[in-house]
């Protein structure tokens, strides 16, 4: 095919940009003689540099260009397509041009940030000019499809980030399917006493919320449930969620709690999930008071009846709604939704990782969650702090950064710690009157009120010793320190090394991403940091949209952040998911793969291989076909296609051959 | 297999009860062993603080004679710590830095030597534990050491930064044989703790300070004497001790021997081959032991 | 009391080193002193820190701060044991031992050691003697080392060695090895190779 046929009106003429990008191009490349040598390429009507081409003036520059009929293809040379390839196509497209008769050369990220020297840096901008001239060529006039969205959400995680997305959703009439995996919704701030900075009581802002997303209309509630299968895409996934049998009728169980009590076992007998195994429950329970919904839950695990066949079955005596079925079933429900919202949270560092911390071998070692348990007022000691012998501790060491700025466990700082432990300290004397000990590496305090609360903290006559703990063990050096855990830390703004005896040591551990993150994001399709946190689409200017289309994040599952940060971001999910369903259709991409059917042998290679079944198979005909809503453009199905049937839009051989020579033949 | 052994210049001198007594439980356990011809010095601390190339050309020389021993898979067993912790950071800056290692080679090359990288640096309790196994040290236990609490101390060197055979925090290899030999142990902080190293012959009273804080914490937790596997912590711990006394008041004696010499005692070798008559604090009373403690001497 | 010494606390940049830091950086693995996070760690865990002059952790800002002659003049380096405790708990994984180990080095090469202090007199003591005989003989090293840091104190460790020698723990010949040759063809070669790493313009390092 020649190019003088792929142009709509007789030859093309294409226009050449070339950025500056401030001096992040030009301080490295010579923009001017890239344009020179730009106008020396055939099919090249026009071929300018300017400062910032994504900036209005620079997009006029080439609107101008179309209008006056000088071009009909556009090149330009700057940055990585991701962020402003949709900036030059809308422009073209705004006045009339076909936005895909359109190419990027990618002469920063690839040329002048990974070359310092200048004139190879030229010549290689030189050469990806060329390449994208050529193959712009052969570009065709492409059109967008619109596929109708789905306008019902399906929010993943129901801690203070899915409960806040769920209820901003719904509150704009939306229908929302939130799945939570606990037994209850309420997150790790459930299990909070008070929050930073303003000490307010975590229950008392966290539970009308909870019984809101309860009664709410729009909200179907699925708690001790996952999501097991996601299909489709933006604007139309299909999900199978997977229902855990409670074996209590969730519309019979009114939350009366009286099989609990009727249990043959008198007492709690096992670790209390809910508290972090600080007290014990019964193989029939609800996590806590405030529940929602307030379900009683038996454990199969450790049921008698269920791991014997042996019981009397009190609790299903005494309950006068007959809500206790010891024949429910796993559940599966197929949903059919637009948007998502992923809100799966984190989880705490695990404290024993650390040996020189004595967690695990020194009983009155605790993490922060466990002491989250201690402090508050529905916890098992009634927001008591006390150790396992029953006194209250006289000095109290918190230990920042576990787990957290160490090449060993996780680089990156955590976030939260400096100031939950903060609170801790406060809470922790204030109950107890103890002499306090912060070990801290950096002091982060950066929020809306945070400095002055640890100011507070410093005036409260708690310690601060900066520097990161060393030791936590029980030698003792003096008689002081006889019986009691030592905390040994160099004080470095004195320059000595100190020794602290205490009664309670706290280690404010980090957060790290939930242990089957990685398990959800390829469910999901999306993709995850080096950490393994779920990644967002751009640090700065997508900070709640994924790399895929109709997937947002929320909370912490997306990187360490506390209560205000989730709930905004949350907020922020919300309002992404909403505007794309209240578009009312979305737009695909045409980089779809297509069938040229003369050529197809009907070999069916292509059929199983498409990662996302967009390929099905025409017997009458015995051809493949391609769903263009369903295709992806990955690409797999063409490289495999033995009779190169199979082609791609916007990767067609001719465009890919042509871009390749560009490179070789300017070389 | 026959290991090569590298004792070291501290097991030639100080540390000869170790030698002695290695050699001794390596002959009952039937593990072959074969001296290195001429090895030299391993650098110890002190090299390495006045020339690094040549410190890692000093253990180069070892492990190019030793490799030319064993055809291709040599193991080289090594029980002080410092020779131990010496070699294996010749051989890990070897592998992990070119330029140090084309160094090396070509002054290898120069002595007529080379070395290809393929010697096994282990230590005598990673090669009991692993290759002989606790069943068979059991089975050779004549004489148990029924009644007699050890502090196993393992000291720095020989667990930081490069033991791959036990934990670097908490390592128990040495527990696990004498509990096998009948003994039984306390659990303590202090077992890697450095006990000073050389700093006992240089700056007395802060090497003999180390020393005393592992001996008290040991006989605080009710140790009957301390296991060793390094000849310097057991001059260290052992040696000084009258001086210690009166400088920070230790109180009484402690006993201080190597663990090879335990094993020797439960194996019923004889005390003189085990070179118990040159401790400085007897061991208690094998008796006394046999019958369940009580009356241990405690010098 | 000693002599108040306020007046010369306030460094200025003319006095310090500017190279001094990347110079240490150098030795392999170095790179990471550069992102000391000043923890502390390393002075926490050292069982030697309470000895210091300055803390490891201070050794390491004053070594990126070019701190050249107090770093060099310390004591801090002569009392580190290399026990590795700092090594293997840095959350930064920087090699503090081989620091200490390079300052050392840099330290006995200009000669600004701390005089008559014992541990660079062993270490250099030490360092002779294996390179002549190819074995360290720990009872003639102790004498030197204190003919030439303190006389007297050897009169105090004779009992010490009258013990070991009564038990034969302390021989009196002097310990060597069969090819001593061979020996010192490997160390002069070492050298020549540090001479031409020189002549080639290489930065030497520490
Ligand atoms: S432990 Fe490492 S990071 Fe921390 S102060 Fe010491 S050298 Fe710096
Ligand atoms: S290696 Fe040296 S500086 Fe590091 S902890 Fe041990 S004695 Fe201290």
């Amino acid at each position: 095919m020649s190019a003088v046929n792929a142009s709509p009106n007789g030859t093309p003429k294409v226009g050449v940009y070339v950025c500056h990008c401030g001096i992040n191009i030009a301080g490295v490349i010579d923009v001017t003689k890239v344009v020179e040598f730009a106008k020396t390429l055939p099919n090249v009507t026009v071929a300018q540099e300017y400062k910032f081409m994504c900036s209005d003036p620079g997009q006029e520059l080439i609107q101008k260009d179309l209008k006056d009929g000088k071009i009909d293809r556009v090149v330009v040379a700057s940055c990585s397509p991701l962020m402003h390839e949709p900036t030059f196509r809308r422009a073209m497209a705004a006045c009339g041009g076909n936005p895909f008769l359109f190419q990027m050369a990618n002469i920063r990220e690839h040329v002048s940030w990974v070359n310092k020297e200048k004139g190879s840096a030229t010549e290689k901008a030189k050469a990806l000019v060329a390449a994208a001239v050529r193959r712009v060529v052969f570009h065709k006039p492409l059109q967008k499809t619109q596929v109708p969205v789905n306008s019902d959400v399906l929010i993943v995680g129901g801690g203070i980030s899915g409960i806040h997305a769920a209820l901003t959703m719904a509150d704009a009439g939306r229908k929302v399917y939130l799945v939570e995996r606990e037994p209850t919704i309420g997150g790790h701030m459930a299990k909070f006493d008070k929050t930073f900075p303003t000490l307010d009581c975590s229950a008392c802002i966290l539970t009308p919320k909870m019984s809101q997303v309860r009664a709410h209309p729009n909200i179907t509630l699925w708690t001790y449930s996952e999501v097991a299968e996601i299909e489709g895409y933006v604007g139309n996934f299909k999900a199978r969620v997977r229902r855990k049998p409670k074996y209590v009728d969730e519309g019979l169980c009114v939350g009366c709690l009286e099989c609990i009590e009727a249990c043959i076992f008198k007492k709690g007998k096992f670790k209390d999930e809910f508290n972090v195994g600080l007290s014990l429950r019964k193989p029939i329970y609800v996590p806590f008071p405030q529940a929602t919904p307030l379900v009683a839950v038996i454990d199969p695990e450790t049921c008698a009846f269920f791991r014997t066949g042996k019981c009397k079955q009190t609790c299903a005596e005494v309950c006068e709604r007959k809500a206790i079925d010891f024949n429910q079933k796993e559940e599966i429900k197929e949903i059919n939704v637009g948007a998502i919202i992923l809100a799966t949270g984190f989880k705490t560092f695990d404290a024993s990782r650390i040996a020189r911390y004595g967690y695990g071998k020194y009983p009155t070692v605790y993490t922060s969650l466990e002491v989250e348990r201690l402090v508050n007022a529905a916890g098992p000691t009634g927001g008591e702090v006390l150790l396992p012998n029953g006194q209250k501790p006289k000095a109290v060491g918190i230990v920042h950064c576990v787990g957290s700025r160490d090449e060993k466990t996780n680089r990156y700082c955590s976030r939260v710690c400096c100031m939950y432990s903060l609170k801790l300290a406060h809470l922790i004397h204030e109950r107890t009157g103890a002499e306090v000990y912060n070990f801290y590496i950096d002091m982060r305090t950066p929020g809306k009120g945070y400095e002055e609360f640890y100011d507070r903290l410093m005036k409260e006559n708690v310690h601060f010793i900066r520097g990161r703990v060393a030791e936590v063990s029980d030698w003792a050096m003096t008689p002081e320190e006889e019986g009691k855990l030592v905390i040994r830390a160099e004080d470095t703004l004195v320059g000595a090394v100190r020794r602290i005896p205490v009664d309670m040591v706290v280690l404010s551990v980090g957060l790290e991403p939930q242990p089957d993150a990685d398990e959800v994001r390829r469910r999901f399709n999306i993709s995850c940091s080096t950490e393994g946190w779920f990644l967002e689409r751009h640090p700065k200017l997508a900070p709640v949209s994924t790399f895929t289309d109709g997937i947002f994040l929320a909370g912490a599952c997306q990187g360490p952040k506390d209560i205000p940060d989730c709930v905004a971001q949350a907020g922020a999910a919300a309002a992404e998911a909403l505007a794309m369903i209240d578009r009312g259709h979305v737009e695909l991409e045409p980089n779809t793969a297509f069938v040229t059917e003369e050529f197809c042998s009907g070999c069916k290679t292509c059929v199983p291989l498409c990662p996302y079944s967009a390929i099905s198979f025409d017997t009458s005909k015995n051809k493949a076909v391609v769903n263009g809503a369903l295709c992806k453009g990955c690409g797999t199905c063409v490289a495999a296609c033995p009779s190169g049937a199979l082609q791609q839009n916007l990767f067609t051989d001719e465009e890919i051959f042509n871009e390749i020579e560009g490179v070789v033949k300017y070389v | 297999m026959t290991y090569v052994y590298f004792p070291g210049c501290s097991l030639t001198s100080t540390g000869r009860g170790y030698h002695e007594s290695l050699q001794e439980v390596c002959r009952a356990l039937e593990v072959p062993i074969q001296e290195l011809e001429d090895w030299n010095c391993c650098g110890a601390t002190s090299y390495m603080a006045v020339d690094e190339s040549k410190a890692f050309a000093l253990s180069a020389r070892n492990l190019a004679l030793a490799e030319r021993l064993g055809n291709g898979s040599t193991q080289m067993m090594v029980p002080c710590a410092a020779c131990y912790l010496g070699l294996n950071k010749a051989q890990h800056y070897l592998q992990e830095f070119p330029a140090i290692r084309g160094k090396v080679d070509k002054a290898l090359a120069a002595a007529g030597l080379a070395y290809s990288g393929r010697v096994q640096i282990r230590h005598p309790l990673d090669i009991f534990i692993k290759d002989i196994g606790r069943d068979k040290i059991a089975a050779r236990v004549a004489k148990p050491l029924a009644g007699l609490k050890v502090a196993c101390y393992y000291g720095c060197q020989l667990v930081r930064p490069y033991a791959e055979f036990d934990d670097q925090h908490n390592p128990t290899t040495m527990e696990t044989i004498m509990t096998v030999l009948g003994a039984e142990v306390i659990d303590w902080p202090l077992k890697t703790r450095c006990c000073g190293g050389s700093l006992t012959g240089t700056i007395e009273d802060v090497g003999l300070r180390l020393s005393y804080i592992i001996l008290t914490e040991a006989q605080k937790r009710g140790a009957d004497l301390v296991a060793t596997a390094c000849p310097l912590c057991q001059f260290n711990l052992e040696c000084y001790q009258g001086k210690m006394n009166g400088r920070f008041g230790l109180n009484g004696k402690v006993p201080v021997a190597y663990f090879t010499q335990l094993m020797g005692l439960a194996f019923g070798l004889s005390n003189k081959s085990l070179g118990l008559n040159r401790l400085f604090v007897p061991l208690p009373e094998r008796r006394a032991v046999a019958a369940g403690g009580g009356a241990h001497v405690r010098g | 009391m000693e002599k108040w010494q306020g007046w010369d606390k306030i460094q200025y940049e003319a006095g310090l080193d500017p190279h001094f830091g990347t110079k240490i950086a150098s030795i392999p693995g170095g790179d990471k002193l550069l992102a000391c996070i000043q923890c502390g760690t390393c002075s926490g865990v050292c069982p030697l820190s309470p000895y210091m002059d300055y803390t490891p952790r201070q050794i390491v800002a004053m070594i990126r701060a070019g701190f050249k002659a107090e770093v060099l003049s310390s004591y801090t380096t002569w009392l580190c044991a290399s026990c590795y405790s700092c090594t293997v708990e840095c959350p930064k994984e920087i090699k503090i031992t081989d620091v200490m180990y390079a300052v050392k080095r840099m330290a006995i090469q200009e000669g600004v050691y701390p005089k008559r202090f014992p541990t660079p007199v062993l270490a250099s003591e030490f360092f002779h003697s294996v390179e002549k005989t190819g074995r360290s003989t720990e009872s003639w090293l102790l004498v030197r080392m204190y003919l030439k840091t303190n006389p007297f104190k050897m009169l105090k460790q004779a009992m010490l060695g009258f013990n070991l020698w009564r038990r034969g723990r302390m021989g009196v010949g002097v310990e060597s090895i069969k090819r001593k040759d061979e020996l010192h063809r490997l160390f002069t070669a070492m050298e020549n190779e540090t001479r031409a790493e020189r002549r080639a313009g290489q930065e030497v390092r520490p």
